[in-house]
């Protein structure tokens, strides 16, 4: 598969892995590997002194790179300030950058969003925001000097799939930077629509560490981004109305 | 001195590292906030001061 660029990196997987909702370390670590992907996202939190085994130790192993995000800021302050404690815990300045309007939809802030993306730009990070299936919006993330844009399929943990198709074909068309369709993908076939639609990666977590079958899935995953990027460059044929015969009527017994 | 460390009282800390020691044995994959700002892993030393509020912090699961 051709290779996903984000800022001066370059990743062989189109498939970005969330951590959020795995049961434990042995089944995360199991599904890291089944995705394929190269590049997963952590929370920042409090230490846990209960906590056995660190998840940083679970991402090295399995030979990944660390994308934090900020996962539970409604304002773009704290927002900044989670993602530079962030940048110094896990030495990286790339941020999947969350900041969330309420705790019911999880649905991204726009105003303090973009207003976060500026300040975090301007600060040196590479930033990575998700962002509604607004194409203004991510226009507007776009031109502050976000490396990619990440609008949702549909909120965060609802497995809803691509409620806008639309729109996030629209973000695809406009941006001159890498689309990541982030949050809402239930099952492989969203992942390959997303794909299909123009979008450069899929990001997803819920859909792999709450599947009956984690691995199993993070392989579907892997197969489904696969096969919806390939039949993007492919190019589907156009929807007709009526059939056209892929068999020719020419030379046909008369019986 | 009192200071809050991840949300609880303290008084028996009297530096940024101490602060660290007390609540995880790691050494990576932690950064600390003073009174909600970054500290540098290079400035642990850092004195702290009563009424001082310390967040430890580490990476997690998480989307």
């Amino acid at each position: 598969m051709d290779k996903l660029q984000i800022a001066d990196r370059t990743f062989g997987s189109r498939l970005i892995l969330g951590t959020g909702g795995a049961a434990n370390h042995a089944q995360l670590a199991d599904a890291i590997t089944a995705s394929g992907t190269e590049l997963v996202t952590v929370a920042l939190r409090r230490v846990d002194p209960r906590a056995e085994g660190s998840i940083v130790d679970v991402i090295e192993r399995c030979g990944v790179d660390v994308l934090p995000n900020t996962a539970g800021c409604f304002t773009a302050e704290q927002a900044v300030r989670t993602a530079r404690l962030a940048r110094e815990a896990f030495e990286t300045d790339w941020v999947k950058l969350e900041v969330i309007g309420d705790e019911d939809s999880l649905l991204p802030e726009p105003v303090e969003l973009l207003d976060a993306a500026e300040t975090l730009v301007g600060d040196g990070f590479t930033v990575l925001p998700y962002t509604n299936d607004d194409p203004i919006l991510a226009r507007r993330l776009e031109e502050a000097g976000c490396a990619a844009v990440m609008p949702l399929a549909a909120p965060i943990g609802t497995g809803l799939g691509i409620r806008n198709p639309h729109n996030l074909a629209l973000i695809c068309e406009q941006a001159g930077v890498p689309v990541i369709c982030d949050a809402g993908i239930g099952t492989a076939s969203d992942a390959a629509l997303a794909m299909e639609l123009g979008c450069a990666a899929v990001l997803l977590a819920t859909a792999v560490t709450r599947a009956a079958d984690p691995a199993l899935m993070a392989g579907a995953m892997r197969d489904a981004v696969r096969a919806g990027r390939a039949a993007r460059l492919a190019g589907r044929i156009p929807k007709r109305r009526l059939a056209r015969a892929s068999t020719s009527f020419e030379g046909i017994a008369e019986l | 001195m009192n200071i809050e460390l991840n949300g609880r009282a303290r008084h028996d800390v009297r530096t940024i590292a101490e602060a660290v020691a007390a609540v995880t044995e790691a050494e990576r994959g932690i950064a600390v906030a003073l009174n909600g700002e970054v500290v540098p892993r290079s400035e642990w030393d850092r004195p702290l001061a009563d009424g001082d509020t310390v967040e430890v912090l580490t990476a997690t699961q998480g989307g």
